[in-house]
Formats: C-alpha cells, structure tokens, sequence
C-alpha cells in the first residue's frame, strides 16, 4: 500500500513538475526494475551506499535524463556500478521510478500546503521543538538534527513522525539508553556499536564510546523519546509545522 | 616430527624451484607451512597442522604487516580472496583482477599482475574474487569478464587466456580454480543472468577444454526432465566457490549455484537439476558419479555454493567416508560421499521454508515465493555463503560462520529473459545492507546477528556458539592447537578456543572480513593471515626479545 502511494504520488509530481509524458505505468515498470536489479546494492530507499542518494534527484555522473539512461545502461567503469544491458525503454523507466523518489515528497506538500512561518514560529515555540532538535547549529542533541530534513524525508514521512514518533526510525536516528556500572544514565543517538562497545552521541552533544564490560545494561530503543503532537497541535499546525519542515534544506550548512 | 622441522625440511627440498607438481597438492598436510590450493588441503577442511600458536599464547599475537590496495585495484571493492602460500612466496588476488606475489614474512611486493576485464563483465554481487590455483610454475586465475588466465608465478606474465563464458551474456569467473591431477577444474559464476552453467576442465599448459559437465542439462542429458518446457535454456546452475577432491575414490565434489530466474519458479515447474545441489563427478572424464539436491526447484537465491568439506571418521560407531555440507539454506548436512546417500539434515539457523529434511533426504517445503512476498528464514544471505567453513579433525567439529534471525521477504515476478539482463525474475528484501554499505550498525540486534557455531557432525547439535553484534562474512580456520581464527563486518579477528570458543586473542583491522584465513610458516614462524576492508593483515607471536 505504501509503495503505491509512493507511486501515486510521484507520477503526481512527474506531472506537476516536469510535465512530459511519464505514466504510472512507466514508474511502476522502473519501480520493478529498481527493487530487482538495483535495491540489491543500492537499498529500496536507494540510499545503501555511502555517498550515493538515488532518491535525491542529484547524480554526480549525470547531468541529464539522458546522461543517466546511459550510464544505468553502461555502469560506471571503475566502480562496482555495472552495467546493465537495458533497452531505452527500460533505462526511462527506472529513471522515470528515481525521480519520482525525489520528487514525492513535493508533491504531498503541494496537496496540502501550511504556512511555514507559522511552522517556524510553532517550531521555536509552542512545540518546543528545538529543546532536542537542532536547525542551522541551534538547538539540542536528544533527537537528529532537521537543518536538512527537507531534502531527506518526504512530508508524509514528517508528518507521521509527528503524529507516531516511533512508527519510522530510522537506523541512522536510533536512540540509546545505557547505565554505567555506578548507575548514571547515557542517554542518546546511536551511531554504531558492536560486540564489544557503543559509539553515541549524547543529549548533550558529546561523543561518547563505552564499553559493554563497564555497563549494567544497555537498550537500542524500538521507541522514539519524541512526544506524540497528535493531540497537542491542530491539523492546520501541523501542516504548518510540516511545511517549515519542509523548508529545511541546509543551505547554510 | 616437529612443524619447524617439517617447515625447515620443505624450505631445503624446494628452495631451488617453486615448482608445485600435483603431488605436492596432494599431500599438502605434509608441508603445513605452505597453503597450496584454496581450502589448503583437496579435502576442504581449511585446517591447518601447525601449532606454534597456542592457546597459551595466542595473547601474544601481533600485526606483522599489512598489504594495502592500490589503483588499478577497486578499493571498496569486497575482498574475498584465500591468499596462497608457496615457499614464503605469498599470492593473493586483489579486487577486481590483480594479482599480487609478495615476501610471505614481510608484505614487500614482487610483482604485481593487473589484469583489465573488459567493460562487459556484469556481476550481480561485487566484482570479487576468491584466489588463485598454481601449479608446476603457473598461477590460474578466473576473471570478472568471464576468463580463465594463467599466470607466470615467477614474473606474473601472462601465458594465456582462454574464455569459459560470455561476460555480454553475464558470465563471468569468480571461483578460484581447482587443481586435479593434470586439470584445471573452473566454471563461470552469473545465476542473476540466466546463465546456461557448467564445470570444466581445462589443460594447463594451454587452457583448452577437456571436458564440461552442464550443470543444467541439455536435452538428451539425464536430468534435463527436471525442467518444465525450455526452461534449461536460461536455468543459471553457476559455479563460484571451490570444490574438493577425493583421491581414493577419484571423485571431485562440487556446490551448484540456484536456479534462473531465481525467485520465479513458475515455468521452470521440477526439481531444476542440479542447480543448488552437490556433485560428485569423475575428474578425468567429467562423468556424475552421484548428485545430492538440497533445495529442489529453489526459488530464494539459495545457491548451494559452499565447500563441500570431506571427513574420514565414523559414523554411528563405523568408519565412514562423510562430506559435511553447511548449505546457505539453513540446514546442516551430512551425507555419504562414496554414494551420496543422505545421512543427516538439521537447521543450524532459524528456517521456515521447510520444517526439516525428511529420511530420503527431501525437504519438507512450506515456503514459496510468491507474487505478493512470503516471509522467509533464512533471509537472501543465508544462513551461511560463501564463507568457507572448517573441520578439525582433532576436535571433530564442524565450525560454521552463521548469519542468526534472519529474513527475507521473497517476491516472484513474471520476467522475461534477456542476454545480458540481470534475470531474476522477482527479488527478496534483506535484513542486512551489503557488505560494501558503510560499516556502521545500527540496526536492532533482532533483525539479525553473527555467530561462530561449532556443530557436532554425528548430530547436527552447536556444541557452541561465539557471538557477534554483526553478522560475518568472514571464512574460518582451524589449526592443530585447538584454535579457531575468524572474524566479521565489525572488523575484529579473532583466536577462538576450538573446544569452547572462548576468545583467546582479537585485532582489530578497521574493515570487513569477508575472506577466509590462511597460516603458514617462514624461517619457522606461523602466520595467520586474512583480507580485511581494502588489505591483507598478517599476524604472528611477538618475537622474543
């Protein structure tokens, strides 16, 4: 069901914002292609490799539509980028399903516009957001940085972490909880560990890497320390919120 | 007689040729400080007779040196290499292509062969390669673009270079070839590509074809009625990981790789012979002998493309000729390898497309893949792949390296074959990013996890297990002090008690092993020694001051 209305709403956008004649047909053919022949390296949110965001709408070795058909057709010579034998057809399709992974999230903004000012303001204020958040340098440490979140995440995505801040973590936002053999508790984002240690970055900004021999116990939380907004703002806030959101593209990063 | 004895003797007798006849091969446990051909010994155990690291002390190992890749190598590229060993000449294959002889005591560099595969080859999982063969003076390496080349082991020139497949049409050769007597034994990897897969000899001294065993047959070859309608034309059965070889009963041993497309089985209705199954073939003439299929009509990817491992013990109390066979569908299994017959069949990972093996040695399928996605145990990866298993025969262990609790959604999908085109006609989700994806975990532990199993043969129960945050893609070794070496994604290698798995020593090398280790000795000092990230990292004891 998602990966329909993934597909839905690129053809949308596709339609909106590009206006050549790309048909939910062709997007579901490259959505095909994608999950069997590129997902294996690249991940079905097609950001698996380090570097490379297939769903970002910006490719290095391609300037053009074009440019990206021939290289999907060819491979990257020197890199672990294959070629892959593809008619015109089928190399369109694909490149049809990627940018409808990076247009997507336009389009759910499109259909239901906020104000981000008064997203901003809610931001700053009433919702308290940057006591955990940070957004250009400013804010806390407790939950992932939103400088950039625009071009990351898609609005529908933003807005159920909103409503179900646990529903969609992602690996790279997991929070930690551990406790020291004296008791103190670290709280934080884990950014990797293994049998031996965590590596964190705590609420307070600091890395910290602990062995598992000094601790009583430690726990990858399956549920985010992000309150629910479900029924502290209004669906006009939150559309407002989500549209701020949005916004954030990291440009002054 | 001692292993520095040994190693000091076999220094002597060969110091003047690098010459290695088949009967040095052959009878490589005599010559412990050298590792001759992929598993170390024709018998796949991956165990090695030396004993100078001990329990004891194993707290005393130490890097050595470490061998890093250059251009026109792939950094980033997996490194799944078994280096050889040859008189304290060290070779190695870095990815994709290049071949490497080096100073076996200290990493320095002989030469450097970098082969330059053509822009045709098509891989499905890495441009990779698993090792080299030598024989006499040469080397024998696969090629990513579907080639079989030998090498000068003196100067790495090359002498010929003969095709097993078409890279155009996603053939390409990945394994590290096997020496049998005069043969080169090889086939060509590409089961994503619907590949028509056979094993091959080929002469040594010219690369021309002896024989070939289809491992989908062709019509009029037994077996071929396991394939509904034309589907043999494009039934995959590659070959990519190293078989093994008896020499009492002239047998070689070989996994077959899944069938194509992998995850649809509709319209290639059968057992699809002999994708995912082992042979026993005749090495002089390429005749089966027998076959055993793990997983008929495979429709997970599952390959069967492990090292057939050959142990001489007894088997409910009488001396019995076994193979044990650690296959990527979850189940362990022992079989008789003078007949193939099925012995033994138990799950050493969770498994839920089928609930057991039955006494004739089928499998009780539950699981298909189907247009809407099944969940599957193990996921896409298997329970285990082409990380090399190993058996010692002083502690009668199989040591498996294990990926536990893991999944796969498997979808089938209507797909039409076309040259060259990665052919699988659906595709499966997995609970682990590809070994090239940054090595940093932060998944929950639930969708996955490592493991070392050491498992009891007689009866398929782990007798232990060492556990790992990350899974491991990393081969196993064991030695005749009891001792296990491996490691994982997170990069530690390890000196593991082969009796309890108790960790005696680890390193850390800063990537992902994903290569089996080897030892051997020089001057009298054991190595071990294993690819990690980008590098080969060599260890032995600290010497004494």
């Amino acid at each position: 069901m998602r990966v329909l209305a993934c597909i839905l709403l690129g053809v949308l956008a596709l339609w909106a914002q590009e206006g050549h004649g790309v048909t939910p047909a062709d997007i579901q053919r490259g959505e095909q292609i994608f999950v069997t022949n590129c997902a294996r390296c690249h991940g079905p949110n097609g950001d698996a490799i380090s570097g490379v965001d297939l769903a970002s709408n910006k490719f290095r070795h391609a300037r053009t539509d074009r440019e990206l058909m021939d290289l999907i057709k060819k491979g990257i010579p020197g890199t672990p980028m294959p070629p892959g034998n593809y008619t015109d057809d089928q190399a369109s399709a694909i490149v049809a399903y990627l940018h409808s992974m990076g247009n997507a999230p336009r389009s759910t903004f499109d259909a239901n516009p906020g104000n981000p000012a008064r997203g901003k303001t809610i931001f700053d204020g009433k919702g308290q957001c940057r006591t955990c958040h940070r957004v250009n340098e400013q804010g806390g440490f407790t939950g992932p940085d939103l400088s950039s979140i625009g071009g990351e995440r898609r609005p529908a995505d933003l807005q159920r972490s909103l409503v179900d801040p646990s529903a969609g973590i992602r690996d790279t936002n997991r929070p930690v909880r551990a406790v020291t053999l004296d008791g103190t508790v670290i709280q934080g984002t884990l950014l990797n560990y293994d049998t031996y240690s965590l590596q964190l970055l705590d609420t307070s900004g600091k890395l910290r890497s602990l062995r598992t021999d000094k601790l009583r116990g430690y726990e990858l939380m399956k549920t985010s320390p992000m309150p629910s907004y479900k029924d502290q703002l209004t669906a006009q806030e939150t559309a407002d919120l989500v549209s701020y959101l949005v916004t954030l593209k990291g440009q002054t990063r | 007689m001692t292993a520095r004895a040994v190693s000091l003797l076999m220094a002597g007798a060969f110091m003047c040729s690098a010459q290695v006849p088949f009967e040095r091969i052959l009878h490589a446990d005599r010559e412990p400080q050298n590792w001759l051909t992929y598993s170390g010994n024709l018998n796949g155990e991956r165990y090695s007779s030396l004993s100078q690291i001990t329990a004891a002390n194993a707290k005393n190992l130490e890097l050595k040196w470490v061998l890093q890749t250059r251009p026109p190598a792939e950094s980033g590229g997996k490194y799944e290499a078994t280096s050889l060993v040859v008189d304290g000449v060290f070779y190695t294959v870095q990815p994709p292509n290049v071949v490497v002889a080096a100073d076996a005591a200290t990493g320095r560099i002989f030469w450097i062969h970098a082969y330059n595969p053509s822009q045709e080859a098509r891989l499905c999982c890495g441009r990779v390669n698993r090792g080299l063969a030598i024989l006499g003076n040469t080397l024998y390496m696969g090629t990513i673009d579907g080639n079989l080349i030998a090498l000068d082991a003196r100067d790495g020139h090359q002498i010929w270079s003969v095709p097993v497949g078409r890279p155009e049409a996603g053939y390409s050769v990945t394994v590290a070839p096997l020496v049998v007597k005069d043969k080169i034994i090889a086939g060509p990897a590409g089961g994503e590509y619907g590949i028509s897969g056979f094993l091959a000899a080929y002469d040594p001294a010219t690369g021309k074809e002896i024989w070939r065993f289809n491992t989908v047959p062709k019509p009029g070859e037994p077996g071929n009625e396991t394939w509904a309608g034309k589907s043999w034309e494009h039934g995959g059965g590659s070959i990519w990981t190293t078989g093994t070889y008896d020499p009492a009963l002239n047998l070689i041993y070989w996994g077959v790789g899944n069938a194509s497309p992998d995850w649809n089985g509709a319209g290639r209705e059968g057992d699809n012979l002999y994708t995912s199954s082992v042979i026993a073939l005749d090495p002089d003439t390429g005749k089966l002998k027998w076959h055993y299929q793990f997983t008929p009509h495979d429709e997970f990817d599952f390959d069967s493309t492990q090292v057939p491992v050959l142990a001489d013990t007894t088997w409910q109390g009488s001396p019995r000729k076994l193979m044990f066979f650690a296959n990527r569908n979850g189940f362990f299994y022992v079989l008789d390898r003078v007949t193939g017959e099925f012995l033994l069949g138990k799950a050493f990972v969770k498994v839920t497309w089928a609930t057991g093996i039955d006494a004739k040695g089928r499998p009780v399928r539950v699981g298909h893949s189907t247009p809407e996605g099944a969940v599957i145990y193990p996921e896409n990866q298997g329970g285990t792949n082409w990380y090399n298993p190993s058996y010692s025969p002083r502690t009668g262990l199989f040591y498996i390296p294990s990926w536990m609790d893991t999944h796969s959604v498997n979808t089938a999908r209507q797909e039409e074959y076309q040259e060259g085109n990665q052919y699988y006609g659906g595709g499966a989700t997995h609970d682990i990013p590809p070994l090239r994806a940054p090595a940093i975990l932060k998944r929950l532990p639930d969708s996955g996890w490592g493991a070392f199993q050491a498992v009891d043969p007689a009866t398929g129960e782990v007798k232990w297990q060492f556990k790992m945050a990350d899974v491991t893609d990393s081969g196993v070794l064991t030695t005749a002090s009891d001792l296990v070496f491996a490691g994982g994604r997170e990069g530690y290698f390890y000196a593991l008690d082969a009796r309890t798995g108790a960790v005696l020593w680890k390193g850390m090398t800063g990537g992902q092993i994903s290569a089996g280790p080897v030892s051997y000795a020089v001057d009298g000092k054991q190595y071990v020694s294993v690819a990690a990230g980008n590098a080969i990292f060599t260890y032995g004891l600290r010497d004494q001051q």
